[in-house]
Order: C-alpha cells, then structure tokens, then sequence
C-alpha cells in the first residue's frame, strides 16, 4: 500500500486552506483564554468568598470535564434559545473556555510565586496598586509563566481538530472529508499528523528558546 | 604473606582533575588501616574505587591475591567484565556516609536481600543470619522496623550489619560517623571497635575520628593531594608526624576539639 | 473541604434541583447514561492498563545505554506527544484498514488512548527512576547486586512510590480524553448524551449531568490514587 504522492500534490491546496482556518481557531481560541483566564485568576484571589468560591468551583469544574462535552453543550444550547451561531463560533467558545481554566492556574501559580516581600516593599514604598501591578509584580511574575502559557497554546492547537465533531471545515474535518469521497485515507490523515507533529515539535523548540532567553535575561 | 588489598600505581581522574596519582598501598589481612586528610584530599575516592563504584584510569588493584579491575586472558591483564567484576568483588563491603539502607524494607529485609537475592541462601537461611547480625549490633529489638523509624545511629549500625551479612573479607567505612549527631556516634564506633576484635576483617576507614583512629588502627594514613603522605602506626603518627602538612593538618584538626 | 469536593456538592445540588423541575423527564435519561458510563469506565481501565504498561518500556528504554532501543523510545513518545489524541484514534481507525489490518472500534480506542498516555507517563517513569538518590544505586553495587536485580528489587520499587501522584493526574486526563471514542463510534458516555440531545434537545440537563459523571469519576481516580500512596508512601516514610 504505497503512499500516492501524485495525490498528495492534488489534496494539498484543500489542506493549506483547512490549516488556515485551523490556525485561525488555535489563536481566536487562545486570545479568550488569555483574557478569561486572567478574570478568572482575579476573581478567584478575591477576597470575597461570595465570588471566589463560585468562580473557583466553576472552573475546577470547567477543567477537570472533557472539552468535547462543552464543545457540543455551546453548540447545540444557543439554538435552543434562539440564537443561531456558525460551529466554529461556538466551537472556538468553547474551547477558549476550556483553556481559560487552565491559564486561570498558571496565572494564580506565577503571581504566588513573586515573593511575599516584594509586595511588602510595595506597600512600604506606597505604590498604589496599578503601580505595584505594573512595575513590580507582573515583570517578575510574567516570565515563569510564558513557557507555561506557550505549553497550553501547542495543546490548544492539537485539540483543534475536536472541533471536527462539530463539522467545522478545520484540517481534520477536510481531510476526513477527502477521505470518504475519494476512499483514501492515508495521505490526508497521515499529511494532517505530520503537520501536527512538526508544528508541535518546532513549537516546544521555540519555547525552549525563550524559556533559556528569560533566564538569561534575569542574570 | 600475600596483601589482602594491593593499589599499584592507581591513578584515577575525573575530567582534568586528578584524584588518586599512581598510588601504591598494600594492607594485610586483618589489618585495620584508618585514612585521614583534607576534604578533597582523595581519601573516599580511594574506597570508592576499591569498592568498583568508580572506573580508575591507569593501574591494577589486587584484593585477596586476585586482580580485581582487571582480569587475565590469555596471560595478559585486560579491563575485567561484569562478571569477574562482580565474583572479586563480593570480598568487599562497605558502609556509606548517608547510610543508603533500603526505604522500602525492614531492617531485617535490608539484612536477608543480598544474601538470599545474590548469595542464593534461602530465606530461612538468610534470616537467621541477619537475625544474629542485628543482634550482634544491639538492634535485636529493631528487626522489623522500618529505616525512617530508626535514629542516625541504628540505621548505621543496620547499614554494618547489612554489609556483614555478605561476609566479606574486607570491610570499608566512608566516614561513617561524619552524618551522624555527635551522642550517636559513639554506639557506631563500638560496634566497629566490637568487629575489630571478633572478626577476621580486614578494615579499610576514612575518618575523622582521631580519637578512634589512634586507639583501633595499626595504621594510619594521612592523605594529601591524591597521595599517601605519611602513614605508620598510631602511637609514632600521632605523636611524632614527620610530614610538614601531617603536621600543619594535625594541629588544625586536634586544635578543633 | 477542597475544591472538588466543593463543585461536586454545588452541581449536584443543581442537578436535584433541575430533577425536581423536571421529574419525569430526568429518569429517561438515566439507563442510557448509566450504560454509557459503563462503556466509559471499562475503556478508561484497559486503556490505563496499556499506558501504564507502555510507559514503563519507554520510560525505562529512554535511560537503555543502548542507543537504538533510546532512539525508537524517543521517537515513539515525540509522535505520541505531538500529535493529538484525536488524530491518532482517527488514524488507526480510518488508516491502518488500508495496511490490512482491520481493528475493532474498541481496540482503536484502547490502544491509541493507551499509547497517547503512555507517551506522556514515559516521562513520569524516567524522571523517577532518576530521581532515586544515587546512594542507594551504590549500596546496592557494595553489595554485589546485578543490575537487574538492583533495578527490580531497590530502584524500581522505590520510583513507582513516587510516581503515583503524577499518574494520578495522567489517569484523569485519560478519563477526559475517553470522549473522544464516540467519534469513532463507540457508544460511550458521550456518544449517549449526542444521541439523547438529538431526541430530546434538552441539551442543559443533558451535558450538565453529563459533565457531572465524569467529574465523579474523575473523583473516584483522585480518592483511588491518594490510597495507594498513602499505602505504600507510608513505608517510606513518607506520610501524607
């Protein structure tokens, strides 16, 4: 069974095409994630029990469940109210949801991890909070957290093709397509994996680079 | 008579330092020989390659007449395999600094493992006899306890018996009091004290007990540089080094205490 | 009470809610969720079962002295790693057909679940193995052991003990990633809550529940895992 390269060649226009909308909904979806899950960490150190107890119980409850789930509940819930939204809309919902969880953790972990005492000095030194924030926290509190982030943002890009389920035309979606009309599987899921593979592999690459340059600029 | 332990020119180095430098030392069966000198001076090295837990580069080291880092082929000496490696080296024994009992087994088991697992004795067997070695180092009442249990001291004592249970010829102690608090140190040294006397064993000890050492050795070695600088019997070591940096490393040591 | 404890007691309290609002209903979806739990749960255990055993090949194969058993283990785990588990089940399923070789629904889930987990455990294997303090890698030379028998007996043993709060996590990703079995149509808890959406659209109590019984389950590996270490954590002394 012999890889027909010639096919190859005629699929990989429809392909790239997917890729592009794969792309797309990876970036979409990590944007929300980034900003929910930079609300969530806020609301879940509040110091009010009333919200942070719901937020955090949320969450937990957000991240510890299966993102295909959620995926069909905001697909197939907006309809029932009315509301019509395409499956990618509700798909890149969802799994910027998902991912806002975990964003939500590597945020609440990086900002533990400034010591105690440079809020301490902070205070003593009577920044107001927005100062505090911006001069002294978030640039000793960012760089730990990038390599994280970066990690969250290869695996997003790798659930992509969950949405398929939903019949977004992302490149799972295509080359499943491909396959039940033509009756050849193996180049375009094999071209998919690949692409996957390479994508994530220059990826962690890329984020060792940067995780060995922020080292290097502390010292 | 024939050396129990023999280094002939034993150099060993780890990258571009050199620890050991050609080194030549000959002990004697049931000599007891304590090892003394700087951090870094070379001494555990010494045991550390005695005991194959390191390659040495240049050199052969002899144990109970056979050659134990190499092997013979042909009349000739080559790097020895695993497998006369590991049939020289069940003379040897050795006690570490952190004591590296078994976390996951009793004293007891600590005890039977080698044996049943390496001697092939049968558990009863091996039982028996650890039960006589814990005894023998005052832990009787320990057997079936578990190393986070115990103190610094009876772990050490168990780590003894553990490596009596092999019945070696020749015994090594890597600074085997150097980790513990000093009121449990004693409790060791007597149970080394104790083997001295009622074992034919062969003991090879870094230390920095020199206390100890000038009581229980025949000889002493001080060590300096990768080298032997001056070694003799306690009594003329002691009281009359003849070495400058014997000398300096004494005064500094004694001064100490 | 921690925060799991807490979302279960939320949610469920939710859900006795919504069964009050809508009783009849509610117990119609109850068998065919049961039984998609069930299918759920028996893919979850035998695919468990290959990631763990995977992982310990690989694991152990990556500090092999010899060079092509650490390369086919790395190779192994890059693909695994870096492909999702979607695309992999999608492969076995639609692809290995055209090699010849035709497996069950089941057996593609099993394994390539099992394989993608098992990547990621053989990390976990290695890095606790070569966590074990070299002293006790010494202490077992001093005593003449074999190589293998060290490994069985003394390192071994003692790096599973360590291993177990990290499988933990792995097993709940693996209960997670389950889902994805209903796309290449096994009737699992998923596949169940798609087809009572299709009939009865009452999409909310649907996947809520739903969502609900893999976050038990997931409680379940949680509680699973913290007595096994505190079963063998224990000995070593260290008690949680």
């Amino acid at each position: 069974m012999l890889f027909d390269w010639g096919f190859v060649l005629e699929i990989l226009p429809t392909l790239a095409q997917a890729a592009v909308i794969t792309i797309e909904a990876t970036v979409v979806s990590f944007v929300l994630a980034l900003v929910l899950g930079l609300v969530f960490a806020l609301a879940r150190m509040s110091a009010r029990p009333y919200v942070s107890l719901p937020v955090g119980a949320f969450v937990e409850f957000i991240r510890s469940t299966p993102v295909l789930i959620q995926i069909f509940f905001l697909y197939f819930v907006f309809p029932q109210f009315g509301v019509v939204i395409p499956a990618l809309v509700a798909g890149v919902m969802a799994l910027g949801l998902h991912y806002s969880t975990y964003c939500s953790e590597v945020y609440r972990a990086g900002l533990e991890n400034v010591p105690r005492g440079q809020w301490e000095a902070a205070t003593a030194l009577n920044l107001g909070p927005m100062a505090t924030y911006r001069d002294i926290i978030l640039p000793q509190a960012i760089p730990p957290m990038v390599p994280a982030l970066g990690n969250y943002l290869v695996g997003l890009f790798k659930e992509t093709p969950l949405l398929s389920a939903i019949a977004v035309l992302e490149l799972m979606q295509t080359a499943k397509i491909i396959g039940s009309e033509t009756f050849r599987y193996l180049e375009p899921i094999t071209l998919v994996g690949v692409f996957f593979l390479v994508m994530s592999l220059a990826s962690a690459a890329l984020i060792r680079r940067v995780e060995a340059w922020l080292r290097h600029r502390r010292d | 008579m024939e050396p129990m332990v023999r280094f002939q020119g034993v150099t060993k180095r780890f990258g571009y330092l050199t620890v050991l430098k050609e080194l030549d030392l000959d002990v004697a069966p049931n000599e007891k020989v304590a090892i003394i000198g700087p951090s870094g001076s070379g001494k555990s090295t010494l045991l550390r390659v005695l005991m194959t837990l390191e390659p040495i580069q240049e050199g052969v080291i002899y144990v109970d007449g056979q050659p134990l880092t190499h092997m013979e082929r042909n009349g000739k000496l080559v790097p020895a395999d695993e497998r006369h490696l590991r049939s020289v080296r069940g003379k040897i024994g050795m006690v570490f600094q952190n004591f590296n009992l078994f976390p996951h087994m009793t004293a007891l088991e600590n005890c039977m493992e080698a044996p049943v697992r390496v001697l092939g004795l049968s558990k009863a067997e091996a039982e028996a006899r650890a039960a006589e070695l814990l005894k023998m180092v005052g832990l009787d009442d320990k057997m079936d306890a578990r190393p986070s249990r115990l103190s610094g001291g009876q772990q050490q004592r168990v780590a003894i018996a553990r490596a009596l249970a092999m019945r070696p010829k020749v015994m090594l102690f890597d600074e085997v009091t150097s980790a513990l608090d000093p009121e449990l140190v004693g409790e060791v040294l007597n149970v080394i004290r104790k083997l001295g006397e009622e074992h034919n064993l062969t003991m090879l000890m870094v230390t920095h007990q020199m206390g100890f050492a000038r009581e229980f050795a025949d000889r002493v070695c001080f060590f300096y540089d990768g080298r032997i600088a001056e070694q003799g019997p306690p009594e003329e070591f002691f009281s009359n080094p003849q070495n400058e940096r014997t000398r300096a490393f004494l005064s500094a040591v004694l001064e100490a205490h | 009470m921690n925060i799991q404890q807490g979302t279960v007691i939320f949610l469920l309290s939710f859900t006795a809610g919504l069964a009050v609002a809508s009783f009849a209903g509610f117990r119609d979806f109850i068998p065919g969720l049961l039984e998609g739990a069930w299918v759920t749960i028996q893919i979850t255990v035998m695919a468990a079962g290959v990631a763990v055993a995977a992982a310990m090949v690989a694991g152990l194969a990556r500090l092999s002295s010899i060079k092509p058993i650490r390369w086919i283990a790395t190779v192994y785990v890059e693909i695994f790693r870096g492909t999702s588990a979607l695309v992999q089940l999608f492969w076995l399923y639609f692809v290995l057909p055209h090699f010849g070789i035709s497996l069950s629904a089941t057996t593609v889930a099993v394994l390539g679940l099992g394989l993608n987990v098992g990547a990621y455990g053989s990390e976990v294997v290695r890095s606790c193995i070569q966590a074990v303090p070299k002293g006790q890698y010494e202490a077992a030379i001093a005593l003449n052991m074999s190589r293998s028998l060290m490994m069985r007996r003394i390192i071994i043993p003692q790096a599973v003990v360590a291993m177990l709060p990290p499988w933990g996590n792995l097993f709940i990703e693996l209960l997670k990633a389950t889902a994805l079995v209903s796309l290449i149509t096994i009737t699992d808890l998923t596949f169940r809550a798609y087809q009572l959406n299709q009939v009865t659209l009452r999409t909310v109590e649907i996947f809520t529940l739903v969502l609900i019984v893999y976050l038990a389950l997931s409680l379940l590996i949680t509680i699973g895992m913290r007595a096994l270490e505190r079963r063998f954590g224990a000995d070593l002394g260290r008690i949680r």
